[in-house]
């Protein structure tokens, strides 16, 4: 355990030493920008819009006093969206794609030999590959920002055409008591996970050894230590920013 | 040129070459051969710099690499081309721009002169209607011209080659075999080439270095391979009934 925590450590000190000209850093930002958050565009979108519309169902549906109001549906999808769904949980189902993406193409490129072909030309092979990656899942907090608005417009859809509540009720509810810092929080947390889901899928395809079985084996130990570690996370984040 | 001084080199504690000494010679194709653990792979890669031997000292043209300072081991690396056993090239990027890309990593070229000395290079390893096709719709033999012509885009002083044959059929390893020989003595190139093909010691050993268990048990060229007493290299010369049938044929 301390040894991968070294050995990822010292991977995060190699990221930023030697840079690749940036010309051609540009290009990777750019490829990985489309592999990594254009290409999750859609499975999050997708996700988040029927989750918050499961929200909103069983907020509605366990409701059973009529002395609670019904605008408590918008604000609990709300809530449930802002705070945990959208930032946390999209965090782990993308430690899934794009974790999983991640440390299978660098780990394939470890047994074909290519990260020795540019350690061997001379090039700082960490910098090359990882950077880009950290670079371009910076801008994860927008994904974020879209699945936060579709989880929401998810709810308001099921309820509606559940008939649940009104619109009026449920725009009522996803206005009402909000607190912009709860924003900040989810946005805090976001960029952390960004990393996170950046650089520990690197660090096990990078130092993965053996042939295509062993990139399979490493795509799920590192989906498994990129869920764990986010999930610790979040809570000494939550404990910090709200407790 | 290159020599090699008392080289030795231990993992986990267990000693995996044993002193080599020996002169790799420019415009020669250099070989290294011997079965596998023999510790070729691990004498190759002391020489590209990827691991440290653990005493003895390494020069390229007189000059100690140990004792090199950091601007020059770079300058050193630029100097180095690579021919992996797999190839190594680049799955996303098309073979021009596998080729390409050493020059546009390492130099300040323009990019239409980068282009225009990798279409040469790709053309002297006959691929010129290959510039736009992935790695992946390439034969093992179209991969591998690839990956020569990667090699020595940037005119390197030394190239090495590990297994530059493996996986190929005869005939297409003669031909790369030729092929390395070739841009070896047009370039005069140090050449140190890992082996454990036979029909390669034939067809392009110049200079062969001979090692088992970690140790330089013989040294010579093609010629002699086939006259020396040595036992060691014998058991591996003559391993296959090919080889024994060709050496009653030699007698």
């Amino acid at each position: 355990m301390l040894h991968h925590i070294g050995g990822y450590l010292l991977m995060l000190r190699l990221v930023f030493v030697k840079p690749t000209k940036g010309k051609v850093m540009r290009k990777l930002i750019f490829k990985d920008i489309q592999d990594l958050i254009i290409g999750s565009l859609g499975i999050v979108g997708f996700l988040s819009f029927f989750v918050g519309g499961v929200v909103a169902i069983q907020t509605a549906l366990n409701i059973d006093s009529p002395l609670i109001p019904k605008n408590l549906v918008g604000f609990a999808t709300r809530q449930s969206v802002i705070l945990e769904f959208a930032p946390t949980f999209m965090s782990i189902i993308l430690a899934g794609k794009v974790g999983s993406f991640i440390t299978s193409s660098i780990g394939t490129m470890r047994v074909t030999e290519q990260i020795d072909a540019l350690e061997v030309m001379g090039i700082n092979s960490v910098n090359y590959l990882v950077f880009p990656k950290i670079i371009a899942m910076l801008l994860l907090p927008l994904v974020i920002n879209i699945s936060m608005f579709l989880g929401i417009m998810g709810g308001y859809a099921a309820t509606l055409y559940g008939g649940f509540s009104s619109s009026a009720d449920f725009i009522e509810g996803i206005q009402l008591d909000f607190r912009p810092f709860h924003v900040v929080y989810a946005f805090v947390k976001t960029f952390i996970f960004a990393i996170i889901l950046a650089t520990i899928p690197s660090y096990h395809g990078y130092y993965m050894k053996g042939g295509a079985l062993e990139v399979g084996k490493a795509a799920t130990v590192a989906f498994v230590w990129t869920s764990v570690v986010i999930i610790v996370l979040n809570y000494f984040i939550t404990q910090l920013l709200l407790a | 040129m290159i020599a090699l001084r008392n080289i030795t080199k231990s993992f986990d504690g267990r000693e995996v070459l044993k002193g080599i000494s020996m002169v790799f010679e420019p415009g020669k194709t250099n070989l290294i051969i011997g079965q596998s653990g023999s510790g070729k792979t691990v004498l190759l890669k002391c020489l590209l710099g990827l691991h440290q031997p653990d005493s003895g000292e390494m020069l390229f043209n007189g000059e100690v690499f140990g004792e090199m300072d950091d601007s020059i081991k770079r300058t050193l690396r630029r100097e180095m081309g690579m021919v992996f056993q797999g190839s190594a090239l680049f799955d996303s990027m098309t073979v021009l721009e596998n080729v390409m890309f050493p020059m546009q990593m390492l130099t300040n070229t323009p990019q239409k002169e980068i282009k225009s000395a990798a279409e040469q290079v790709i053309e002297r390893v006959n691929l010129k209607d290959a510039n736009k096709k992935l790695p992946a719709e390439l034969s093992g033999g179209m991969q591998k011209r690839v990956a020569i012509a990667r090699a020595v885009v940037m005119k390197p002083k030394y190239l090495f080659c590990d297994e530059p044959n493996s996986g190929l059929d005869p005939k297409t390893a003669i031909v790369i075999d030729n092929l390395i020989r070739e841009i070896t003595q047009e370039n005069n190139i140090t050449t140190v080439i890992n082996s454990h093909d036979m029909n390669s010691v034939m067809e392009i050993g110049d200079s062969i270095l001979f090692l088992k268990d970690g140790i330089k048990a013989w040294e010579g060229s093609k010629e002699l391979i086939f006259k020396t007493d040595n036992t060691a290299v014998n058991d591996f010369v003559y391993s296959s009934d090919l080889m024994k049938k060709v050496k009653q044929l030699y007698k």
